[in-house]
């Protein structure tokens, strides 16, 4: 049988409305983040947790004790994202960094806009840019930039 | 902190949308594109593997039972065909042209040796296996190169067709 010119392709959008339902401790993570503030949840030895945990990822025990954490912190890690899609949080260059916020004992997974690939660095100080407007979501922080 | 003003209280947040979006671009690849032309045509065409004979549609362009490619010349299907199974439908889903409950069907074409699944617009009391049907299309002009061109089946004043003909899709 003959080969067809070109074959043929249709946009496919396959997209799942999801709810999740908050519970206790995310819910004042997120209440705080509508009111530009982050709070991180305290462990029973002492360690803050940031984001939030209803349990503690070691010993399984029930978490509640949520304590105020600054807005401002260090990449341990993070990955440059040349050509983001548009989904993604910046529309232009940014990196997805892990992020100890002051405060906390374990990172926070968000954007750094840098401006260049150059500028970003292991151990890097940077703070939270806050949205114009918030809705108790994680893009209530904009992105984080760094601080000189 | 920021200094931009906190929004007003509004009691805690207790829900999240967490929505995932995948856009895809589907491409139909030789074999469903020649079947989509097709269809633009008003025509169905199946695939005949070339071991057993048997009709594919629609068909992926190649025989799934012996793994070889079904190039031979295309074959063209009736527009009627034959309920093998079917399931009635009683919860809404988005883009059916049908008010419930309405009727899904696993359609032998005339000429086919595969199944279809489709609608069937029918009182739900009255469908049954082996009940013979026929595809009602959209208006011609409103045809395109989509299988979207069949809104669904209905009914048609022929006898029942007998059961050895469609048991093996059942
Ligand atoms: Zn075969």
């Amino acid at each position: 049988m003959s080969q067809i010119e070109k074959a043929l392709t249709a946009p496919h959008v396959i997209e799942y409305t999801y709810k999740r339902s908050l519970g206790p401790v995310l819910s004042q993570f997120f209440t705080a983040l509508r009111e530009r503030r982050v709070v991180g949840v305290r462990r029973k030895d002492g360690t803050v947790l940031c984001p939030p945990k209803e349990y503690d990822p070691d010993t399984g025990e029930s978490l509640g004790d949520m304590v105020p954490l600054k807005d401002t912190g260090v990449v341990t890690s993070w990955a440059w994202v040349a050509k983001p899609r548009p989904q993604q949080p910046l529309q232009k260059p940014f990196a997805y960094a892990l992020i100890r916020l002051d405060g906390a004992d374990t990172p926070l997974l968000h954007a750094v806009d840098a401006g260049s690939e150059s500028r970003m660095k292991t151990s890097m100080r940077v703070r939270a840019r806050w949205a114009d407007t918030t809705t108790g979501a994680i893009r209530d922080i904009a992105c984080f930039e760094p601080v000189d | 902190m920021s200094d931009k003003k906190p929004e007003e209280k509004e009691g805690p947040v207790q829900v999240l949308q967490t929505p995932v979006r995948l856009e895809y671009v589907f491409s139909a690849g030789q074999s469903a594109s020649r079947l989509l032309g097709a269809m633009a045509k008003g025509k169905l065409l199946g695939q005949r593997c070339p071991v057993d004979g048997r009709v594919y549609f629609p068909s992926r362009g190649s025989c799934p039972q012996h793994g070889v490619p079904l190039d031979g010349a295309p074959v063209e299907l009736a527009d009627k065909g034959t309920v093998a199974t079917y399931s009635i439908v009683r919860i809404p889903i988005e883009k059916v042209p049908l008010e419930l409950p309405y009727v899904t069907v696993q359609v032998v074409l005339d000429g086919a040796d595969t199944v279809l699944m489709h609608l069937l617009k029918c009182d739900v009391d009255k469908v049954h296996m082996g009940m013979r049907v026929q595809a009602k299309w959209k208006p011609r002009e409103e045809w395109t190169s989509s299988v979207e061109n069949i809104l669904y089946f209905e009914p048609i004043d022929e006898p029942d067709a007998p059961y050895d003909s469609f048991k093996e899709h059942i």
